[in-house]
């Protein structure tokens, strides 16, 4: 019996394709965004884990130089003498790949080439020229490098593993260790690390690797986007699930008075929607494969960029998102057909079961109350809230109420535009208007979502870039940045400087506890350098010549939002030491707080730490002889940093973010084209009865077509003016209240007019297609289906 | 006794008065009942209750031995698959199925679908041409000769017919009215026909006229 009532629900799609296609793109389309997202994350996750696997990223306790640079072989070997358990390790890149070279026969079980080949021949990696592991396409980028590349399919992305030998001897370092991995098995009895090589530092082993932290709030933010998105799709198949349902009334009437159980009914059409839902979502599992594969390449170049993490550029297929975008599909269905199914199984057997116009079903005071109380809620949040949670819940209640308050607010102004009409034609669009607003209610709040969502996104985005340039002017003053490998080269640089740089700005660094947080502590040298580029969020007078005279701090906006430190309140630096706070400055992108003091106070407070890292100022056209000079006394290529070349890579980094949300951002604003144009065909059939009468009235099939197109570009146009307001409320929501519980810092906030007017016109260039098919067909109606009109009234 | 009614009263809320006030009716398999009234009389209540649409606040209906009374909606259900048949006014075809389709259903559902029964039963209405069309494609006579097939088809004990002739002209009300008796008669099941028109009461062996919820 099951079968046969199954057929017959299945029998309403076969009569009603189009209504079937709606719903399996829409609910394709959700799932695609949804599961492409997730594919790109749970690549970069996958990543993370195997870099983890393979390096022992996070797991084990590191020894590193205290003052930073390299530790040379013989501290190491000293180390070991001691009774120390610790194993060599020294990174670089070569041509973008991360080289790393490991001791195979003193680093942790499991890690490096003796777990990445699997079998690996350990005489051959320790002898000759050695042997570099590394996955296919990462040896394919290597230069040649006089050791034999052999696959490991299981190495990290990007990363390529040799002896520690082969790689010092490949990054032109001999001797020299970038850090000590702490094996956890040590002697029991073993001299202090401060006693056997006082010039090393322990830090202990971190839950999650590093890069998986810093990573998180970028794949956070790329999982928001993605459940906007599939709320955006999801719209779509609510829609046609309505539609669907109240098309089928009668026939569910029937089936009941013919003996069919209401228990039964239900389950039956739960399965249907269900069937459909998987069909649905293994296309948009597929397709959501290809968005990500596509954009999986910018993401890597981006993680790369901003955080230095190493991601596959090529998708896997994982188990894990594939389930997700079933899930995630039948979940979306349940939600989005539980109304329509609680609507039938509350409706009486013997109820008037003519379709109800879908219009009617929804109270549109109900639904003004609910958009309104969740508005307010939004207020409330935004003015009381604290915390993560409550920014996310914030953003649900921004845009969930923005998106129900749409039909009552083109409701009120639809009324409002009706009233100066004149003509019996205007009256009757602008009236007509209105009554369509409920039908294609669910396709312009998906629009608004979308459109909310592209200004939101992008303005944060440009935001961003915005700041983040003028930081990077500010920060990245000095036109070449140096990096010395000990304090003989850092004398060899001071010695250039003093002959071809106009200045000499020491990096003097160190890592210290403040008000009880992490913090870099810095020593700034008092130079023009540092007064004309730096800005201030907020500052005493004369800050700089205050911090010349010692009698203050400079703190980050991280450090000044976690201590909660206000102006001129004093922080301990030191024990004995408390400065006030003269200025707070933004640092973006930087997860730990930082104090800025003066060098001559810094050198009293830290005598051990000796600068490192300079910056040179000099005259641009005299940078490449500046440079060239350094190069001549034997420092490498590498430990020069240009400037220009610096913020030149910065951008590039951007250019390839915005790759990504510009992508995104276009296909969330496809999706609810789509809406609108499946919400367009499937109401064409019931909007003959409206539109029959006007005909018969004198109204020609091309002019009623024509209005109706236009009719679709003014709903459009009035939900870009509201999807505005609301898309720019959402970026402050991102950019002062999310971001500042993620990371600890405040965006500023830019407008973007030009981009604004460009995706209204956008906008309406989508509605405008979406609306043109269902016009060209309702000016070829034949005159015999608008008769039949009035051939049913009787 | 194919059908017994027994001290049945129904009332609506708001509505005053009971709709159908203790009646008692009993009926006999091959019996045919032609049940009048005026509008708002309470016949298609009545019939709303005999085919466990609707449940009655007093009294039993028990329907070929079985007391709907104690039924939940499950049973009622099953009662309306398989021992009775209601041809509604408004035909109630399922758009999506073909004539055919339509034809077949109840029959199915029922799980004694017999093709051959569906063949008859379409040519003996005159459907033989109309079989893979739409109902939206079929003349108002036309969709209820299909309703009173699918009805048949699946070989109820009794026929409940509300109205069935009332979107109907008078020639095609005469027709129908004609292969609905001859196809009951042939079947041996009970009919009950709801009915304004006198002349159509008038072709029933029987007859009870409602009036303020009692029959007379």
């Amino acid at each position: 019996m099951s079968r046969v009532i199954l057929s017959a629900l299945l029998s309403h799609w076969r009569r009603n394709p189009l209504q079937l296609i709606t719903l399996l793109a829409g609910l394709a389309l959700a799932t695609a965004l949804w599961s492409g997202v997730q594919a790109i994350n749970a690549e970069a996750r996958a990543s993370y884990d195997a870099a983890a696997a393979t390096l022992g990223d996070g797991q084990y306790a590191q020894i590193t130089a205290r003052e930073g640079g390299a530790i040379p072989q013989a501290t190491y070997i000293a180390l070991r003498r001691a009774g120390w358990a610790v194993s060599p390790v020294i990174e670089g890149r070569i041509d973008g790949v991360r080289l790393v070279g490991l001791e195979p026969l003193t680093a942790p079980g499991g890690l490096g080439p003796v777990r990445a080949g699997g079998e690996a021949d350990l005489g051959a990696f320790l002898s000759g020229t050695g042997q570099i592991f590394a996955r296919d396409n990462t040896l394919a980028r290597l230069p040649d490098l006089e050791a034999e590349p052999v696959t490991a399919p299981d190495v990290a992305p990007n990363t390529a593993l040799t002896d520690i030998g082969v790689a010092q001897r490949l990054l032109e370092r001999p001797g020299q260790i970038d850090r000590l991995i702490v094996l956890p098995e040590q002697p029991l009895i073993q001299p202090p690390l401060e006693q056997a090589a006082p010039d090393l530092i322990s830090s202990a082993p971190q839950e999650g690797g590093d890069v998986a932290r810093l990573t998180d709030s970028f794949h956070l933010n790329l999982t928001a986007f993605g459940l906007l998105s599939f709320a955006v799709g999801l719209f779509i198949v609510q829609g046609a699930i309505g539609l669907a349902f109240e098309q089928r009334r009668p026939m569910v009437r029937t089936l009941r008075a013919l003996g069919v159980s209401l228990r039964r009914l239900i389950l039956i059409m739960a399965l249907e929607l269900a069937l459909l839902a998987l069909l649905a979502s293994g296309i948009g599992v597929a397709l959501g494969y290809l968005i990500a594969a596509a954009l999986l390449p910018d993401v890597a170049a981006t993680l790369r960029g901003l955080y230095g993490a190493d991601v596959a550029g090529q998708l896997s297929l994982r188990p894990i998102w594939w389930l997700s975008g079933l899930g995630i599909a039948l979940g979306g269905t349940a939600l989005a057909a539980s109304g329509a199914l609680w609507s039938l199984a509350r409706m009486p057997l013997l109820s008037g079961a003519q379709p109800r116009a879908l219009m009617m079903a929804r109270s549109g005071t109900g639904q003004a109350l609910i958009a309104a109380s969740l508005l307010l809620l939004f207020g409330a949040l935004a003015l009381w809230g604290e915390g993560l949670l409550a920014g996310f819940a914030m953003l649900g209640a921004l845009l969930i109420g923005g998106a129900l308050a749409l039909p009552p607010l083109l409701g009120l102004v639809l009324k409002w535009a009706e009233g100066p009409a004149r003509s019996a034609t205007a009256e009757w669009f602008w009236a007509d208007t209105r009554q369509q607003v409920p039908g294609l209610s669910l396709a312009l709040m998906a629009l608004l979502l979308a459109m909310a969502a592209n200004v939101g996104v992008s303005t944060m985005v440009s935001s961003f870039r915005l700041t983040f340039t003028g930081f990077l002017d500010q920060r990245l003053a000095s036109e070449l940045y140096v990096r010395a490998e000990d304090a003989a080269q850092a004398e060899v640089v001071r010695d250039v400087a003093r002959e071809h740089a106009d200045a000499l700005l020491p990096l003097l660094s160190t890592e210290r506890q403040v008000a009880g947080l992490p913090a870099e502590i810095y020593g700034a040298r008092d130079h023009a350098t540092y007064r004309d580029n730096w800005q201030f969020l907020y500052a005493v007078p004369d800050p700089w010549e205050l911090l010349a005279r010692g009698e203050g701090v400079l703190i980050n906006e991280q450090m000044f939002r976690r201590a909660g430190l206000e102006l001129g309140e004093e922080v301990s630096i030191a024990s004995g030491t408390r400065l006030p706070v003269l200025g707070i400055y933004g640092d973006y992108g930087n997860p730990i707080g930082q104090v800025i003091v003066t060098e001559p106070l810094f050198r009293d407070l830290y005598p051990e730490v000796t600068a490192l890292r300079f910056g040179l100022r000099s005259d641009s056209g005299q940078v490449p002889a500046l440079r060239q000079a350094l190069e001549n006394t034997g420092i490498p290529q590498a430990a020069i940093t240009d400037q220009v070349a610096l913020k030149r890579m910065s951008l590039a980094v951007f250019e390839r973010t915005f790759t990504v949300t510009t992508a995104l951002n276009v296909l969330t604003l496809a999706v609810a084209g789509f809406a609108i144009l499946m919400s367009l065909l499937t109401l064409a059939a019931m909007r003959l009865p409206q539109l029959a009468p006007v005909w018969a009235l004198g109204l020609t099939r091309r002019s009623l077509a024509r209005l109706d197109l236009l009719r679709t570009v003014v709903l459009a146009a009035l939900t870009a003016a509201l999807a505005l307001p609301l898309g720019l409320a959402l970026a402050w929501a991102l950019l002062a209240v999310v971001n500042v519980e993620a990371f600890g810092w405040r965006l500023p906030m830019y407008l973007f007019p030009l981009d604004y007017l460009r995706l209204t016109g956008l906008a309406l260039l989508a509605a405008a297609l979406a609306a043109s098919w269902p016009a060209w067909r309702l000016s070829r109606t034949p005159p015999a289906q608008l008769l039949g009109v009035f051939r049913n009234e009787r | 006794m194919l059908l017994h009614l027994d001290q049945v009263t129904k009332s609506y809320p708001g509505t005053g008065a009971p709709v159908l006030r203790e009646i008692s009716l009993d009926l006999d398999a091959g019996d045919m009942l032609a049940l009048t009234g005026e509008s708002g009389s309470g016949k298609s209540t009545l019939l709303h209750l005999i085919g466990g649409l609707d449940t009655a606040d007093s009294g039993r209906v028990c329907v070929d031995g079985t007391d709907l009374t104690p039924l939940d909606d499950a049973g009622r259900a099953g009662l309306r698959r398989g021992t009775v048949g209601v041809i509604f006014q408004q035909f109630n075809l399922i758009p999506s199925l073909s004539v055919a389709g339509n034809i077949a259903f109840q029959a199915r559902l029922t799980g004694r679908h017999d093709p051959a029964r569906d063949t008859e039963l379409a040519t003996h209405l005159g459907l033989q041409e109309q079989l893979h069309k739409y109902p939206e494609h079929l003349s108002g006579g036309q969709q209820q000769r299909v309703a009173i097939a699918r009805t048949l088809a699946a070989g109820p004990k009794l026929v409940l017919a509300d109205e069935p002739t009332g979107n109907l002209d008078e020639a095609s009300s005469d027709a129908v009215m004609s292969l609905l008796q001859d196809l009951v008669e042939e079947t041996g099941a009970g009919l009950i026909l709801v009915t304004h028109s006198e002349r159509l009461a008038a072709r029933l062996p029987r007859r009870l006229h409602l009036r303020a919820g009692q029959l007379t």
